[in-house]
């Protein structure tokens, strides 16, 4: 879907990014993970031609982006940025309609999408009228994320979307986040610097240090298979959360003790994380829960001493 | 109080034509010029918000035109536009552009990048984004730039009156000059007036317009452009030669006044500032000028005087005038100041005149250089014995003379001086003598007799033409009257008069006012 070859940036002589490659896959949830001047942000503005590269291709779809006219390429892909980046002057029903204006739609295409997202989104149509700045943080970013996804674009570009939020907010956003449909069939290139973020959203995570990728892969794969030090240096600090988070029930799923139940009322989907079985299972008076694997139709329960003791099978079999 | 507001009242009823027209006149040129400059600074914020490396430039050449001081602009202008409607424009344009570029700049500069990056995220064009996005956010900026504009305007507006362009400074000026309270008041009042009002109505459509002014841009240049045609109704006349009179003559009736009564001369008449009025005669802006027998310009532009064969001048003899405190204070003062009694003639002053006016020389140079060679100068003997206050109007001759008064009372007495010079009108300079402010200033007899005391017609009538019986009757109506002491006159006669180019004053043969006033009905 998306394919960056040999992607250079220079401002006068700082290489922000340094002949980089990479590819996102339609659908995917791609992370671009880093500290502040690693050159994610800048990769992901030459995506939409914010930024010009010096050197390397771009081609979304096939078509290099350089050959397009900037404009019809960013009407094409939406644009998610940390501060928003509402127009104060417009109503949040205008902000919305931003794109879908340029597209020439007509008025009452762009009203019956508009409610769509709104509902989707969880914001009350009365905000139709007023202006961003009567909006919370929270109801910002989700009227930011509207205005982005309203032409129904394929490619998502998100720029730290969550970034300016408190961590309440954050945390539900993101839940959010994950569970609309509306996501799940876009291909996604997202910004971040919080680690966390990265490990919940991502199919895959690009790590980027001084303009160069270290590691691209799956959350499990920089958790267990580092490239280098610096990957397995940057994981360090949160490495066991991280691995709750990144390994699912299916991972381990062999390594479970095979009780196997009948009744799969109630059961969880073995598509959840380690970490969410967790949370289920701690917030259960029977220390317990169920989980089916839909693959071969197996049903196993699991206990908070079981899930642990073969987490930790995996974890020592992973290692390198 | 009761009475002056009556009579303001009266003033302004009185002249509630000219006070209409003056009105219409300053708010044409008030916006004409924000017209232009609105259409030129605008662009020209927006260019350099965006190529930044320009605004260093072009902010800092409006920022050197705004501390011009207005009118040496308009002095400057005058060679190249000519005297009216045009210089004054241009000036006002001048003072116009630094508000509105550096707010536009300043706007849009201060839009959020974050906004303008998600505009152009979006896909919005360059275009697109400096009208959907940077232009109405900078909108409140830019506005206060206009606002700020428009009240500069209204206010340097009322200079337009001194180079010919009217508006309510006719009224400011010459009542400034003739010390006429009434005739300030209502031009100042007026003025003052639309600059809180035109700010008021622009503050209201900056606050109205923040969520809507999509189309709010559309009305502003409309009501503009509307405004701006006010100037053009009241100058659609105009005549066979026209004359420029500054505020002073308008208003005296040895003046603008007494041309009428007693000759009953009618020319198209434009109010213009001493400063510029030879010139604009000179370069054949004007035709007939009100100035002075001993201006040294006459000599400089070739211009001749008509004679005032109706004797509505009175004679002008100059003489020093000091209150009789003063007089008191330094007794050897009045000896001191008569050394130079009956040393200057006509011809001496304005050949003197000529030397200041237009070779530029300092008055100070010129002021020694005669009194050297009239063996009148002596060392300065920098004396602590009081300090004598000189003042003077502002006009060269005067300064001359203050210099040599400077320098006679220096070097022949113990006392120290300080000069107040560039005093303005007469009236700034009697009352600063009443008031006690300055010890001592040259006057014309005739200023005396017709603006101070404003004589009755009958007694005017009995002392016109007797140059002795006007000295001898302000001598003592002052000393009653205000306790201001008449010393003896300098010897030149620096009366009013009207002026002509030369070669046209022979080629229409006119000689007298009265030629002028046939001339002027003849073939109509």
């Amino acid at each position: 879907m998306i394919k960056i070859e040999n992607l250079s940036k220079h401002f006068g002589k700082v290489k922000a990014v340094d002949g980089i490659s990479f590819e996102v896959k339609a659908g995917e949830n791609l992370i671009l993970l880093g500290t502040s001047g690693c050159g994610k942000t800048t990769t992901l503005k030459m995506i939409n031609r914010l930024i010009e590269p010096t050197k390397g291709k771009i081609t979304v779809n096939g078509k290099n982006v350089t050959e397009q006219q900037p404009e019809d390429l960013r009407r094409g892909m939406g644009y998610v940025l940390q501060n928003t980046g509402l127009f104060p002057h417009y109503t949040v029903a205008e902000n919305i309609a931003i794109v879908p204006q340029l597209l020439k739609w007509d008025k009452k295409h762009i009203d019956k999408r508009t409610r769509e997202l709104m509902h989707k989104l969880n914001l009350d149509s009365k905000y139709l009228p007023i202006y961003p700045e009567q909006l919370s943080g929270g109801q910002q970013q989700r009227v930011g994320l509207a205005r982005a996804l309203m032409a129904d674009p394929p490619v998502l570009l998100m720029d730290e979307p969550f970034g300016a939020l408190d961590p309440v907010t954050r945390f539900n956003i993101r839940k959010e986040f994950i569970e609309l449909d509306e996501l799940k069939r876009k291909t996604i290139i997202m910004v971040t610097h919080d680690v966390q973020e990265a490990f919940e959203l991502g199919d895959r995570i690009c790590l980027m240090d001084n303009g160069k990728i270290m590691q691209a892969g799956t959350p499990a794969e920089l958790l267990f298979k580092p490239a280098n030090n610096f990957v397995r240096g940057f994981l360090k600090e949160q490495r066991l959360q991280l691995e709750f988070k990144a390994v699912k029930l299916n991972d381990i799923w062999d390594l479970l003790p095979s009780i196997k139940t009948r009744s799969a009322a109630g059961a969880i989907h073995c598509n959840c994380t380690v970490w969410e079985t967790l949370e289920i299972i701690t917030s259960r008076k029977e220390n317990a829960v169920a989980a089916t694997n839909p693959v071969n139709g197996e049903t196993k329960t699991i206990t908070f001493t079981q899930l642990i003791s073969s987490f930790h099978q995996y974890q020592n079999s992973e290692a390198v | 109080m009761n009475e002056g507001q009556q009579s303001l009242l009266d003033f302004m009823r009185q002249e509630s034509g000219k006070l209409a027209s003056q009105t219409l006149t300053h708010i044409g040129l008030t916006f004409i010029s924000l017209l232009i400059a609105i259409a030129i600074g605008l662009p020209l914020g927006i260019l350099i918000a965006h190529k930044r490396k320009l605004s260093g430039t072009v902010l800092g050449i409006a920022g050197v035109f705004q501390t011009i001081p207005s009118i040496a602009l308009l002095g400057f202008l005058i060679p190249v536009l000519g005297i009216g409607a045009k210089p004054a424009i241009f000036a006002l344009l001048v003072y116009a552009f630094l508000p509105i570029i550096r707010n536009t700049y300043t706007g849009i500069t201060g839009v959020d990048a974050t906004i303008k990056e998600a505009a152009r995220g979006m896909g919005m064009s360059y275009s697109q984004i400096l009208f959907k996005v940077e232009l109405p956010l900078a909108m409140p900026v830019i506005l206060a730039g206009i606002r700020t504009a428009t009240v500069i305007n209204v206010g340097v507006a009322t200079l337009a009156s001194l180079i010919a362009a009217g508006g309510l400074g006719e009224f400011i000026f010459g009542g400034i000059s003739l010390n006429n309270t009434n005739m300030i008041l209502a031009g100042a009042i007026p003025a003052a007036l639309l600059a809180i009002i035109f700010d008021f109505l622009l503050s209201k459509v900056q606050n109205i317009n923040f969520k809507k002014v999509r189309t709010g841009i559309k009305v502003i240049p409309a009501v503009l452009l509307i405004l701006a045609c006010f100037y053009f109704i009241p100058t659609a006349y105009a005549g066979k030669l026209t004359a420029g009179f500054t505020p002073e003559f308008m208003g005296r009736r040895d003046g603008d006044l007494g041309l009428r009564d007693k000759y009953g001369l009618k020319i198209h008449t434009v109010v213009i500032s001493d400063a510029v009025m030879y010139k604009a005669a000179y370069e054949k802006h004007l035709d007939v000028i009100s100035g002075y027998s001993t201006d040294g310009r006459l000599k400089a532009f070739d211009l001749i005087v008509l004679k005032d064969d109706k004797n509505i001048f009175p004679p002008y003899y100059a003489a020093p005038i000091v209150s009789a405190e003063a007089l008191k204070k330094f007794p050897q003062l009045e000896s001191t100041l008569n050394i130079l009694a009956g040393k200057i003639d006509d011809s001496t002053m304005t050949s003197l005149n000529y030397k200041v006016d237009y070779l530029h020389q300092s008055p100070e140079k010129v002021a020694m250089d005669f009194l050297i060679a009239k063996r009148l100068y002596k060392q300065f003997r920098n004396g602590n014995a009081g300090t004598v206050r000189i003042g003077s109007k502002i006009f060269g001759e005067q300064y001359i003379l203050a210099e040599m008064y400077t320098m006679l009372i220096k070097g022949y007495t113990d006392y120290d001086v300080s000069t107040k010079t560039g005093l303005g009108g007469t009236q700034i300079c009697f009352g600063a003598l009443k008031n006690n402010q300055i010890d001592v200033y040259p006057e014309y007899t005739g200023t005396g007799l017709l603006v101070m005391l404003s004589v009755k017609p009958k007694i005017l009538d009995s002392l016109v033409l007797d140059k002795d019986k006007v000295y001898n009757y302000v001598r003592e109506e002052f000393k009653t009257k205000y306790d201001i002491q008449w010393l003896k006159p300098i010897g030149f006669n620096n009366t009013y008069a009207l002026m002509m180019r030369k070669s046209e004053a022979k080629n229409l043969k006119i000689k007298t006012i009265s030629d002028l006033k046939r001339y002027l009905e003849s073939n109509k």
